[in-house]
């Protein structure tokens, strides 16, 4: 059988709590909500918050596509409770570039072109800062193991490996 | 948009339409735009404020055509490329485009807007002319001004206060590719930094004052039919409203009903399709992944090929599995339909919304966000059709996002195909008969590009079991699958190298030879050293306007089939943006690796197994091999698209290279689903 490499945070994912939710900590701002405690992260951040750059790919945290870093880690929203995440400090991509300055991965994906209809690029930058957060210069198979949970239809992987390296190089742990 | 009103929205300035001969001589084409000349294929527009606009109803699905589409305005125009602004893909501003596919973006729309962009600045020279009362040939016009001795000026200076319009046919000449100072350079993706900030709106992204969300009950199987429903229960939900509409024309599978839920936000609609109680009469029995290829030939329409002595090929379904699954936004107002959706045909797409609700055209408007990619998959307007319904019964704009469960289910699939091929080679490696048969897969690269006396090669048409359609590339990766295995077992059969073999049989096209030698000069084929398990493969083939050859090497460890290293050589005429050709290459052979390997939908009773990611594998990084691509730049051909004929080269090289490896000859698409014969425990 084929083998597929995520493996969902339980903690995370079936942490339901009977109330609502009120306020989350999102790119460095409590933000007012009122959300069941049982709705997805990536509902609440796309339709209430209007945090559209996290993006909705399979529902089942095999694409990663919808990665948003929680206390610095990456987790996959669409299958992370919002009732896990309140009080925990989340970032996502709006908030990688909080000042209009574009963090060094950012400047990486563009500089090595990793990306084509760029649907699966916030979540393969989020998930890559984390990579070099816990592993500031990773070798080319350190990459592929710890991103290979992210799906790029259009397959630009040679080119994300690129970036990330190039980050890597600039610090782009920052 | 009636021509009249051109300016009247966009003010004054110079505007540039170009007729389409070719368009024009196809005629009326059934009436789709009247309120367009239906020849104008192209137009441009230079504001009083000096801004470059240009439009196209061409779409950006990942392709990177807003980038190439924007060099050559500015190589024409002479002006930054960061002053060009693109429409795409806007029913309401856009020419009328019949659908992007076919890699048809680079030789028909890049010649265009070229002479489009050409035409205005030769306008702006007379201006000039004129405004200074100056020598046309003393006239330079760079950077986005034009400048005579001590005279500069904005190109919105020159049409200040003047409102000009010219058609122009096409054969207004170009910038030759050897002059080319934008066009064929690596051009940096447009609305890059969008992407990477989360800033860009995709379809999905798209919201309305007052929206709601939207979802389908669909049938629990193809072919099923509603028998009774209750909504009751649903109805009774806060927000909720339910709609029952029966389609015009019903879509392949689905049947004609369409029942469906407005609700305030996704999880509600969610619940409440939930609590729809639908019965269902089941569908008649159906064919299986398993035995459809007995069912393509059994159901072929008119002569069914002998198949004596004939080898077979088999090719499986595979979903498009675009990141972004469908999705749509529809917004009613005083009996006119506005609709958001990503879709490679809006044009298409308001066709059929016009049919559905029996709307003219003007009282239908499409736009196209560009998109979270489509290979293909993105014709139908399905999601706008649901989100339309919806929109249309609840009197509130209405989003329908479908799932990764729909869009793996209820879109369309590549065809699955049986094909038979034949042949004999001489001893001297002429090829002396040859013989092909595609069933359902379809014609593309149906005839060898190879030299062959008394070739026969037919497509026969069959019945599908599952709604398909186009993908990239379509039938062509399965035809140079068979055709480049087979080849391979004729050079083997006399004792030939592969390459010789080709070379020998390619001497009518001197552009195949080119990639073939090419990729293998890159690759070392010559010096190719194989080991028990660890072998080297290629294959070489056209479509589309673009020659590809590939040379692969892999290793095979307990049947797993791990592809090492790849060498493409690509050639489809003047390169128009090297850097973004090469990620359309190595995309290509990333995505190609999957059909190749173990990308297959199964099914049987006409429900879909594989319709999650968990179910269906696409490539990841681990699957990926070092890849290098070889550009053989023509500055002397036409440019031609390559969005789709570099993913051709891979299945065949990868099959050729398992052979060589283990002395198996594997015939079917995908070849290690689960390993070589099953043998592997994993190949992730």
């Amino acid at each position: 059988m084929p083998v597929f490499p995520f493996q969902c945070n339980d903690s995370l994912r079936h942490n339901r709590s009977m109330a609502n939710i009120r306020e989350l900590d999102v790119n460095g701002t409590r933000r007012r909500i009122d959300a069941d405690a049982g709705r997805t992260l990536l509902s609440v951040l796309r339709e209430d918050l209007d945090l559209t750059g996290t993006k909705y790919g399979c529902g089942e945290g095999q694409c990663a596509a919808c990665t948003v870093l929680i206390d610095g880690q990456p987790v996959r929203s669409c299958v992370t409770m919002v009732g896990a995440v309140a009080g925990k400090r989340i970032v996502t991509i709006e908030g990688l570039a909080p000042e209009g300055k574009l963090h060094a991965m950012q400047e990486a994906f563009l500089e090595a072109d990793a990306m084509q209809c760029g649907y699966c690029t916030a979540g393969m930058i989020l998930g890559a800062v984390a990579l070099l957060r816990s592993n500031p210069n990773p070798s080319d198979a350190e990459i592929v193991s710890g991103m290979n949970g992210h799906i790029c239809r259009c397959g630009t992987y040679p080119r994300i490996v690129r970036a990330i390296h190039a980050a890597a190089g600039k610090g782009g742990r920052a | 948009m009636r021509r009249r009103d051109f300016f009247a929205a966009f003010g004054g300035g110079i505007a540039v339409l170009l007729v389409d001969d070719a368009r024009a001589q196809q005629g009326g084409r059934g009436g789709m735009n009247r309120q367009m000349p239906q020849d104008v294929g192209a137009w441009l527009h230079i504001g009083e404020d000096g801004v470059v606009t240009a439009y196209t109803g061409k779409v950006e699905v990942g392709q990177n055509s807003r980038t190439s589409l924007t060099a050559a305005v500015a190589e024409e125009l002479r002006v930054p490329v960061a002053s060009v602004r693109f429409i795409m893909g806007d029913t309401a501003l856009t020419p009328f485009d019949g659908g992007t596919s076919g890699s048809q973006t680079t030789p028909m729309m890049w010649p265009q807007i070229r002479r489009a962009a050409a035409t205005a600045r030769e306008m702006l020279l007379d201006l000039a002319a004129q405004k200074w009362n100056a020598d046309r040939a003393s006239i330079s016009i760079a950077n986005g001004k034009a400048a005579s001795g001590s005279h500069t000026a904005g190109f919105g200076e020159l049409t200040q206060g003047q409102k000009i319009v010219k058609t122009i046919s096409a054969n207004v000449p170009l910038t030759p590719a050897t002059e080319w100072k934008v066009a064929g350079t690596s051009v940096p993706k447009i609305a890059g930094r969008e992407m990477v900030t989360g800033a860009h709106k995709y379809p999905s992204d798209t919201k309305r004052p007052n929206m709601l969300h939207g979802k389908i009950l669909y049938p629990p199987q193809f072919g099923a039919k509603l028998a009774s429903l209750d909504q009751s229960a649903a109805e009774a939900m806060a927000g909720v409203k339910v709609v029952h509409e029966v389609l015009a024309s019903p879509r392949a599978g689905f049947g004609g009903d369409v029942v469906g839920v407005a609700a305030p936000d996704a999880e509600t609609a969610s619940k409440a399709v939930a609590a729809l109680r639908a019965e269902w009469t089941p569908a008649a029995a159906q064919p299986s992944s398993s035995d459809v290829y007995a069912y393509f030939k059994q159901n072929a329409e008119g002569e069914a090929a002998p198949g004596a002595g004939l080898i077979t090929y088999t090719i499986a379904y595979i979903a498009h599995v675009p990141l972004e699954p469908r999705a749509a936004v529809a917004e009613w107002n005083n009996g006119k339909l506005t609709v958001w959706t990503g879709t490679q045909s809006p044009f298409g797409v308001r066709r059929e919304l016009m049919a559905h609700f029996q709307l003219p055209e003007e009282s239908v408007h499409v736009m196209m966000p560009d998109t979270g990619s489509g290979y293909g998959g993105k014709h139908q307007g399905d999601a706008a059709i649901e989100a339309a319904i919806l929109a249309k019964a609840a009197g509130r704009p209405v989003q329908r996002n479908w799932t990764r469960e729909e869009e793996m289910t209820w879109a369309y699939f590549r065809p699955g195909a049986l094909i038979e091929v034949g042949g004999k080679a001489n001893p001297d490696g002429a090829i002396a008969a040859w013989e092909f048969h595609n069933y359902n897969g379809g014609a593309s690269a149906l005839r060898t590009p190879y030299h062959v006396p008394n070739a026969r090669e037919q497509f026969h048409q069959t019945k599908s079991p599952l709604r398909q359609g186009s993908y990239r590339c379509l039938a062509a990766t399965a035809n140079n699958f068979a055709r480049e295995c087979y080849m391979d077992d004729l050079a083997h059969s006399i004792g030939m190298d592969p390459l010789a073999f080709r070379l020998k049989n390619a001497s009518n096209d001197d552009r195949l030879r080119a990639v073939m030698e090419a990729a293998t000069e890159r690759f070392g084929w010559a010096n190719r050293k194989k080991t028990p398990n660890h072998g080297f493969g290629m294959a070489a083939g056209f479509e589309k306007g673009g020659h590809v050859a590939t040379c692969v090497e892999i290793g095979v460890t307990n049947g797993a089939v791990k592809v090492l290293r790849v060498v493409e050589a690509f050639e489809c005429g003047a390169v128009v943006n090297p850097e973004q050709l090469r990620n359309q290459v190595e995309g290509a052979i990333a995505m190609g690796l999957g059909g190749a390997l173990f990308e297959r939908v199964e099914f049987a009773g006409g429900k879909i197994a594989s319709n999650r990611l968990s179910r269906y594998r696409v490539p990841r990084f681990a699957d990926m091999p070092a890849i290098e691509s070889v550009l053989l730049d023509r500055k002397d051909l036409t440019s031609a698209g390559a969005g789709e004929c570099p993913i051709i080269g891979i299945a065949p090289a990868v099959g050729n290279a398992i052979f060589d490896a283990t002395g198996q000859r594997v015939r079917s698409l995908p070849m290690a689903p689960q390993g070589l014969g099953g043998s592997a425990s994993g190949t992730g």
